[in-house]
């Protein structure tokens, strides 16, 4: 089948094309170089911006944690519904929708793959369950390997070929894409209901520091050559004063960092970037962190933004999410995972007369806006835990103009306004930064080599919104460009349009993007590792992989490792 | 020829053990290793005589056998016909026949609801009250100093328990107490052989029953010792309550009592009264000494809390209990699930429609309320014209009432066996038998889920659940499109 979408202004930022007007022509579900003019199926996107379909790097869309966030917040749905149509599936919507629900919306909004971020590797099958009934779009996911006790014991051993040996094992075993860390050491500690303070505390029972896995692993990525880099959720994460954590763990990761390319993605940055001694005294670091981020090349990093609502906290993090627990008193789920990781959900809602909450929502945007290159930070939420992705037109909103993000600052806590940085921040995001911050720059990131940008060879997955950048001024008429980019005028998934003026018109499924990581030397399944298996997890060996049964649509990618 | 079958998963209880080894000779399965009773007995009786092999369907009063075809045109036609039908059942079929399970509710825009309605229903609606600190049973195996049963007999409902998950397993933090637990039982055995020669050499004399009473005095010293430590709090002396350090005799339908007294110690309150639910106050602040000063602890909790008086407030006192905990020292609290993929049926359920059970599509979008949308409430207001069961049996126990309701209506049943149920259906299919005949995926009562296996080929010609159940979607599909054609 072929497609030509006339008249656009393209704006490619991998490709270098900055809102120029021309064609895009797609065939068999990738973009070409052109296609017969005359049997192609045209679209006419004269005035409108064309841009590649959107990009997720870290949303929490499917898996135990997500669906228990379902499973406990009714009243979460209630308010939110979606009706059966012929064409689509009914569900339930706001801060955890569910899967079809999810799919959906996000290809409304023009975005065509995400990230989950947080996969048990003892839940890994769930999971893939969840992102087989999560239409629409591309996905992968992330297995949570920072404080698995294999790694821990290989790194303590200073064994790290070993190490990466059973991390490439690990991939193709969950079908993961990237390494995901959280609160490292500090997982292992929530196991008896303990934490990490700083990079340098040993975990108890073991004889590691958090310093040791972040670069240990980080290494371990760099030498089985995978895409991404590590995923992390740096150590005491939400807590005031934590930004020097965050500094010292980009300082200690410096170390693996030789080539000047990225080493880590540090993720939702907002939640890692509080100064001040305790909550009264909370104020934002995004200024230190900003600064160091500027000055180096070896991180990236997301927003993290917070939106003001109600939404659903959940993270790996079961520490932190016991903070929560005893700040808010609120209804508390807590879910360790043997020999893996551990897990947590409470409801939240951000209030803007809330001191601490503005000061969170303006972190996020001083960090988007004082970080000087937009490929190293991108548009997140960190959906669900610092509002719904459906809030990312607004988050559009607030970096593309001035007037947008004062007009929410007014409305804020009085001492979060005092203290925000952003009555200082002239920066005003263009169209084509946004393209870097929602797609290229994340793709980019992520080591998507099909996906980002709409170069010849490229993946047609493209999304085109009703915006005139040439008789609109964005920063002005914020509220069309928010309007816009919530509802785009066509979203093209693998060269067919799924989307048309915000509707849903075609029903896909996308496919499941996965690391098939080949080592020169592979982990040996013998009776040593069936008993290692019984004695850690609960499960035979055999039951632990995710099959093939569990992928709808299998999409592996194979990488040569250096080990 | 004779094959063996390693780390099958059963098909039996909410405790999914996974290493079970199956001998099959000449495709049948002819030994069972590592399983418990109950597994043996269900691995053994797949093969059972008395197994509907073809589908039936009611005609004048009977039901005679037909062809599958014939059946799912019959079944699809009264769900599309239907105003308001309950698909019910579900906890014992795989993940992949309850993902239809959904999509067919939401075609024909009825009620779905698993057999959790009746069982812990109550607890999921306490989750949603206050949250739930839990983990894998791993976890529990590593770590757990302190392991406590309320309301629940592992060792008769879920045998292997104990062996796999909990007291008796030698975890990486924990040892197991298993020998010191086989002295004791042994011991007890021995004491009870006496105690009923006794009793038949004193029968004749028509002596009074021996009532075994808690003693008021002393806690037993076991509390203090080192290691694992096991306590069971029920209303009777359960065979778990024969191996446990201690064990707490509740009076019947004062748990929340209990557990409200059991809170206000942790808080360090002092109680005024002598006694709490039949346990002296100097049992229960013994007990709070041994929670308190674990390193990690755990609650599993049954039906002796759910469906007892006071149902999911009794949970959601437990739950509140561990949050209180929690701020002491490291807690948990997991309910006991029975049937082998309840936990699946409530995650596939939520995963697709926001909610775990009770879920009625009849406005085409999910809604929830139990209590309305629940199934032996529907029933009981006599609302639904049709019932599509799936894998359970209603009939032998829901309220008469409720019976009364769903035979009154066409009733489609699918299941490897002729139940109550069954017999009573307006359409039966048999079904092959999931983790034996059909391979698919369930969910372990900590929500960890794992394979099952096909290890024999099911009867000629019979069909998966999974199978029906897409077969009767697609023919609804094709009867829904007629009618809207006739319609224009």
């Amino acid at each position: 089948m072929e497609l030509l979408i006339k008249n656009g202004f393209v704006f490619d930022p991998i490709n270098g094309i900055n809102g120029e007007k021309m064609d895009i022509a797609v065939r068999n579900g990738k973009i070409v170089e052109s296609v017969n003019d005359r049997r192609a199926k045209k679209i006419d996107a004269t005035g409108l911006t064309v841009m590649p379909g959107g990009v997720d790097i870290h949303c929490h869309i499917a898996g135990a944690e997500v669906n228990t966030g379902r499973l406990m917040r009714p009243e979460d749905h209630i308010k939110d519904t979606e009706r059966k149509t012929t064409l689509t599936r009914s569900g339930v919507g706001y801060s955890i929708p569910s899967t079809f629900t999810t799919g959906y919306r996000y290809s409304r909004m023009g975005y065509t793959s995400l990230m989950n971020p947080s996969m048990p590797p003892l839940e890994a099958k769930h999971t893939h369950e969840e992102l087989n009934d999560t239409p629409m779009l591309d996905k992968a996911s992330y297995p949570l390997l920072g404080d698995w006790w294999f790694v821990l014991e290989y790194l303590q051993k200073g064994d790290l070929t070993e190490c990466a040996r059973y991390v490439a094992w690990m991939m193709g075993t969950t079908k993961g894409y990237a390494i995901k860390i959280v609160n490292p050491g500090g997982l292992e500690s929530w196991g008896f209901g303990r934490n990490v303070h700083t990079i340098d505390d040993k975990v108890p029972n073991f004889d590691i520091t958090p310093r040791e896995i972040m670069c240990g692993l980080a290494k371990v990525n760099k030498m089985l050559n995978l895409p991404h880099t590590i995923h992390l959720h740096t150590n005491n994460l939400g807590l005031p004063g934590n930004y020097a954590t965050t500094l010292d763990t980009m300082r200690a990761l410096e170390s693996v960092a030789t080539d000047g390319k990225p080493v880590a993605h540090i993720t939702h940055l907002q939640f890692s970037s509080f100064a001040g001694d305790d909550w009264g005294s909370m104020r934002s670091g995004a200024e230190e962190v900003a600064k160091y981020i500027n000055a180096h090349s070896h991180i990236t990093c997301d927003m993290g933004q917070v939106i003001f609502t109600d939404t659903t906290t959940m993270t790996a993090d079961g520490p932190f999410e016991y903070t929560l627990y005893q700040l808010s008193g609120h209804k508390w789920v807590n879910s360790d995972v043997e020999t893996e990781t551990s897990g947590g959900i409470i409801p939240f809602h951000y209030k803007r007369n809330n001191a601490v909450n503005a000061t969170q929502w303006s972190i996020a945007l001083e960090l988007a806006l004082m970080i000087e290159d937009p490929w190293k930070i991108y548009l997140t939420t960190d959906h669900p835990n610092g509002g719904p992705f459906t809030a990312y037109p607004k988050i559009i909103g607030w970096l593309i103009s001035r007037k947008a993000r004062m007009a929410t600052l007014k409305k804020c806590h009085k001492k979060a306004q005092k203290k925000s940085l952003l009555p200082t921040l002239k920066r005003e995001l263009s169209l084509y930064d946004i393209a870097i911050v929602t797609r290229a720059g994340q793709a980019k990131a992520l080591g998507l080599k099909d996906k980002g940008h709409l170069g010849v060879g490229a993946d047609a997955d493209i999304a085109i919104y009703n915006v005139n950048p040439e008789t609109i001024d964005i920063a002005r008429k914020y509220k069309t460009v928010r309007r816009a980019f919530g509802n785009a005028a066509y979203t093209i998934k693998d060269g067919k349009v799924v989307v048309k003026d915000g509707e849903i018109v075609q029903h896909v499924d996308g496919r499941t993007i996965w690391l098939d990581v080949q080592t020169a030397e592979q982990v040996k399944v013998d009776e040593e590792m069936r008993r290692r298996f019984r004695e850690y997890w609960t499960v035979e060996y055999e039951n632990y992989p995710v099959t093939n049964h569990y992928l709808k649509i299998s999409d592996p990618r194979t990488i040569k490792a250096d080990v | 020829m004779s094959t063996t079958v390693n780390a099958v998963t059963c098909p039996v209880c909410g405790c999914l053990c996974d290493d079970i080894e199956l001998t099959i000779e000449n495709g049948v399965i002819a030994k069972v290793k590592n399983g418990c009773a109950m597994c043996e007995s269900k691995f053994l009786s797949y093969k059972n005589e008395h197994r509907n092999k073809t589908p039936l369907v009611r005609k004048e009063g009977k039901l005679v056998p037909v062809s599958y075809d014939e059946a799912i045109h019959k079944a699809a036609e009264i769900l599309a016909n239907a105003n308001y039908p309950i698909l019910y059942g579900w906890s014992s079929t795989d993940c992949e026949a309850q993902r239809v399970g959904v999509e067919l509710a939401e075609e024909v825009g009825g009620v779905l609801d698993n057999t959790a309605v009746v069982c812990h229903g109550p607890s999921i609606l306490s989750v949603q009250e206050v949250g739930i600190p839990t983990c894998t049973l791993g976890q529990i195996r590593h770590r757990a100093d302190l392991v406590i049963y309320w309301g629940c007999d592992p060792w008769s409902a879920h045998p292997r328990h104990l062996e796999r998950y909990t007291t008796f397993t030698e975890g990486r933090f924990e040892g197991s107490e298993w020998k010191e637990y086989m002295n004791k039982v042994k011991a007890s055995a021995g004491k009870k052989k006496l105690l009923s020669l006794e009793r038949r050499e004193i029968v004749k004399r028509k002596p009074e029953p021996i009532i075994e009473k808690v003693t008021v005095n002393k806690p037993p010293e076991t509390l203090s010792k080192a290691g694992r430590k096991l306590i069971v709090i029920d209303v009777r002396k359960t065979m778990t309550a024969e191996v446990a350090d201690y064990f707490i005799q509740v009076q019947p339908g004062k748990d929340y009592e209990l557990m409200l007294a059991i809170r206000a110690l942790v808080k360090d309150h002092e109680l005024d009264v002598d006694q709490v639910a039949g346990v002296p106050v100097e049992y229960l602040e013994e007990l709070v000494d041994a929670m308190v000063n674990c390193e990690f602890g755990v609650i599993f909790f049954g039906m002796g809390l759910t469906q007892s008086a006071g149902k999911f407030r009794n949970v959601d006192v437990a739950i509140s209990l561990i949050r209180d905990l929690n701020r002491r020292t490291k807690f948990a609290i997991l309910p006991m699930r029975g049937h082998f993929n309840v936990t699946g049926a409530n995650t596939v359920s939520t995963w697709q429609s926001g909610y775990p059970y009770s879920v009625d599509f009849s406005l085409g979008y999910p809604r929830y309320n139990p209590g309305e949308t629940s199934v032996v409430d529907v029933l009981l207001r006599k609302e639904s014209d049709a019932a599509l069961i799936v894998a359970s049996d209603p009939a032998s126990n829901f309220p008469r009432k409720a019976v009364e309701h769903l035979v009154a209506n066409p009733l489609i049943v699918i299941d490897p066996h002729m139940n109550a149920t069954a017999l009573l259906g307006d359409v039966v299919f048999p079904a092959a038998i999931v983790g034996i005949e059909k391979a698919g995926t369930a969910y372990r009562m900590d929500h960890v889920p794992l394979p099952l296996k096909k290890v024999v080929e099911p009867p000629e010609g019979i069909l998966s659940d999974e199978e029906i159940l897409s077969r009767i979607l697609e023919e609804v599909r094709v009867i829904k499109s007629q009618k809207m054609q006739e319609a224009a």
